[in-house]
């Protein structure tokens, strides 16, 4: 607990030192494709209380002055498996992005979308005796959490309170000043393997930069891909990634349930491979080129060159038709839908009063896929892309790059974490021995 | 059967070294750049200059060339000096200073240093204070305030002229040069002239009479008048005791009387010398009055 508490307020306070220089890089570790942004802030909403949107919803302080996207080597299932691949990868793509924004970078803002996040609900409540809510209270309150047993190898990654009730009046998310006899707090905290976040801690300080804050990209593609609305009246956000699948649940504009299926378009692709016995390069450009998930007697006659590389003519010139490939690609996004059906319904998404899906990462770019995914996970679904920033090249627009913009409005705007408010008095461990010192001269 | 076109296993690995990444990050760290594009040169062309400048026969054409810009600067027609006009002054103390001063003409103005001139004609007596200037068109305007002659001193030397406050003026060959000028004698009397002075004035009524004033022993004054007469002053209160005198001449024609000197040095007791023949006259008479 306490370990939790000093990591992240010092990377808070990293955080802090970076907006003060004025440049941060965002850094979105994944498993086919790593991005790099470097963002600079202009300094008009430091030091500024916004309120709960500013202006440009929040993303008028920053401007975005280098962008880079390299191949990912030594990731998979959004974990690093091979530490050097991994971080010779990291330093290609911040090294461009450098070089575009012609600028040196110490801190970096870290994203990723292993670990198998897992959700939970936590909730207090304290008596206050009709007095005034300070911000001391409030620190009390989300003390008093039970923080259920996540296990030794997990590590916290997100705790946000989402939910102030005072009283009986519930929907509050702001309750200092008010008055009432109890204070209730329910929050949501997402827990990661220790492993994944110390790996990439790790690549991280192994390329001379400072991680000022770690994320994780099911949180950030949502606040990016969700527009206002959906955010307050409960959508879901599904990022179909390389290595895996990530979705959040968001309601009052808060995340409330956030999960990944290890599964992705990586996977679609070595499907492919398989099926059609060629290399997996080959593979994966013809599901860029030519993939769907509906097929039409008009696919039956089109035929693609699937090539090879043997040097055997007759191996090298086979051809597939489409509804072939469609018939190859179409199962696995099947499963992988299904599986975020099943975990959307685990988590109780159907009880919300709006039910809109949002599709964004790489694979929503398959053509067809928002008929297939309505038919699986319900009638409100659509294909999202990112929010645009300012300065964001055109190339980096696409849905694949939801949670790298995502990352940045996160790093502009960080939403209030549990840490972010002072331990209250009575947990700091040297107060305790002080207070049992005096008891005991006082007693005897 | 083989591919015709190279199998080229190896593949150019887009990443950065260590190396190279961490040369990139240095490179575009503020403080290294603005070195390179500034402190560079500079440390460049310092150090060229430096190892020009290493040999002393480099440095010694270098300094021989500046000299020579230098004088060929100096030496253009318009800096230079004709002559020298002196204004304020009589002929005999501006043939004094032309004498002290001594410059050729034609002459730099870079060359004249005005503050050394100012001083060397300071430093002559009838010179009171100097302004020294270059004028436009090559004249070396020199503006004397001369010192006025306020009394004669006569002092072992011989005569001279001092002003008010006893500073030397010029010599004198006679007194009747300077008749109208009050004579003091004595040593130290050019240090107290301003209070010599004083009594000058202060003996107006003994105008016809006075023939000077002595300063005794650096410290007191006698007013000498003709006939031998003295008038011996305290040295304090000189004024009032000659005042006194005045007033007992006024009244009784004290000096008009056959007496040597009146002795006033002694306040509560002023004494009267006789001379022999009137001292003689007056015993006689106090013989025959039978006292």
């Amino acid at each position: 607990m306490m370990n939790l508490y000093q990591t992240q307020r010092s990377m808070r306070n990293m955080r802090r030192a970076a907006m003060q220089r004025g440049v941060v890089a965002i850094l979105d570790v994944g498993s086919s494709k790593i991005a790099c942004l470097v963002l600079r802030f202009d300094g008009s909403t430091l030091g500024r209380d916004e309120g709960e949107i500013g202006s440009l919803a929040g993303q008028s302080g920053f401007r975005v002055i280098g962008a880079a996207t390299t191949r990912s080597r030594g990731v998979r299932f959004g974990e690093i498996t091979a530490m050097q691949e991994t971080e010779s990868a990291i330093r290609t793509a911040l090294q461009s992005a450098q070089r575009m924004a012609n600028m040196r970078v110490d801190h970096v803002i870290a994203c990723f979308s292993g670990g198998a996040p897992r959700s939970y609900g936590l909730d207090a409540r304290i008596d206050m005796n009709g007095e005034m809510v300070s911000e001391q209270d409030v620190a009390r309150v989300m003390a008093s959490c039970d923080v259920p047993d996540y296990g030794d190898t997990r590590e916290v990654l997100h705790a946000q309170p989402v939910n102030f009730a005072l009283d009986h009046r519930s929907g509050l998310s702001d309750p200092r000043g008010q008055l009432g006899h109890t204070l209730s707090v329910d929050m949501h905290m997402l827990t990661a393997d220790a492993l994944v976040i110390q790996h990439l801690a790790h690549c991280i300080k192994r390329c001379d930069l400072e991680l000022a804050g770690v994320a994780s990209s099911a949180y950030v593609s949502g606040i990016s891909t969700l527009v206002e609305d959906e955010q307050e009246l409960g959508s879901a956000c599904i990022d179909l990634g390389g290595g895996t699948t990530s979705l959040s649940i968001f309601i009052k504009k808060h995340m409330i349930y956030a999960d990944t299926v290890r599964m992705g378009g990586d996977h679609v692709t070595s499907d492919i491979s398989m099926g059609l016995q060629i290399p997996t390069a080959n593979a994966e450009r013809i599901k860029t080129l030519y993939g769907g998930v509906k097929a039409t007697g008009m696919d039956d006659r089109e035929m693609i060159e699937i090539g090879g590389d043997t040097g055997d003519f007759e191996h090298d010139r086979r051809t597939a038709s489409r509804a072939e490939l469609i018939g190859i690609m179409r199962p696995r996004v099947e499963e992988i839908l299904e599986e975020v059906r099943a975990r959307l319904d685990a988590a109780g998404f159907e009880h919300l009063p709006s039910q809109q899906i949002v599709l964004t990462g790489g694979g929503s770019q398959i053509p067809g896929l928002d008929g297939l995914a309505s038919k699986i996970l319900g009638q409100q679904v659509r294909l999202g892309r990112p929010l645009r920033v300012h300065g964001l090249p055109q190339a980096a627009t696409g849905p694949g790059f939801a949670s790298a913009v995502g990352l940045s409005l996160f790093a502009a705007h960080p939403q209030d974490e549990w840490w972010d408010f002072d331990m209250p008095s009575d947990r700091y461990p040297h107060r305790s021995l002080k207070r049992a010192v005096r008891w005991f001269r006082d007693n005897w | 059967m083989r591919a015709i076109r190279p199998q080229s296993r190896l593949r150019l690995d887009p990443a950065p070294s260590r190396l190279a990444w961490r040369l990139q990050r240095l490179m575009l760290t503020p403080a290294v750049r603005v070195g390179l594009r500034i402190g560079l040169p500079v440390a460049l062309v310092a150090a060229i200059g430096l190892v020009w400048l290493g040999s002393a026969d480099r440095r010694a054409a270098l300094r021989d060339t500046v000299l020579e810009m230098r004088r060929a600067v100096e030496n253009r027609p318009v800096f230079m000096v004709h002559m020298m006009q002196i204004d304020g002054a009589s002929a005999e103390v501006a043939e004094d200073i032309r004498e002290a001063v001594s410059i050729d003409f034609p002459l730099s103005s870079f060359d004249l240093d005005l503050a050394e001139l100012r001083s060397l004609i300071k430093a002559l007596d009838p010179v009171k204070a100097v302004a020294v200037r270059v004028r436009p068109g090559g004249v070396l305007q020199v503006d004397i305030d001369p010192r006025t002659p306020a009394a004669v001193w006569r002092s072992r030397e011989g005569l001279s002229t001092v002003d008010a406050n006893g500073a030397h003026v010029a010599v004198l060959a006679g007194r009747s040069l300077r008749a109208d000028l009050p004579l003091f004698a004595g040593d130290g009397a050019d240090r107290a002239i301003p209070e010599g002075l004083a009594l000058y004035q202060a003996a107006a009524p003994l105008h016809l009479r006075l023939r000077g004033i002595v300063r005794i022993a650096e410290r007191r004054w006698d007013v000498v008048l003709d006939k031998g007469q003295r008038i011996m002053l305290p040295e304090t209160g000189a004024i009032e005791a000659l005042e006194r005198v005045i007033a007992l001449d006024g009244a009784q024609d004290i000096l008009g009387r056959d007496v040597a000197r009146v002795d006033m040095r002694l306040a509560a007791r002023p004494t009267v010398q006789m001379n022999q023949d009137a001292t003689r006259e007056w015993w006689s008479i106090r013989q025959l009055s039978g006292q």
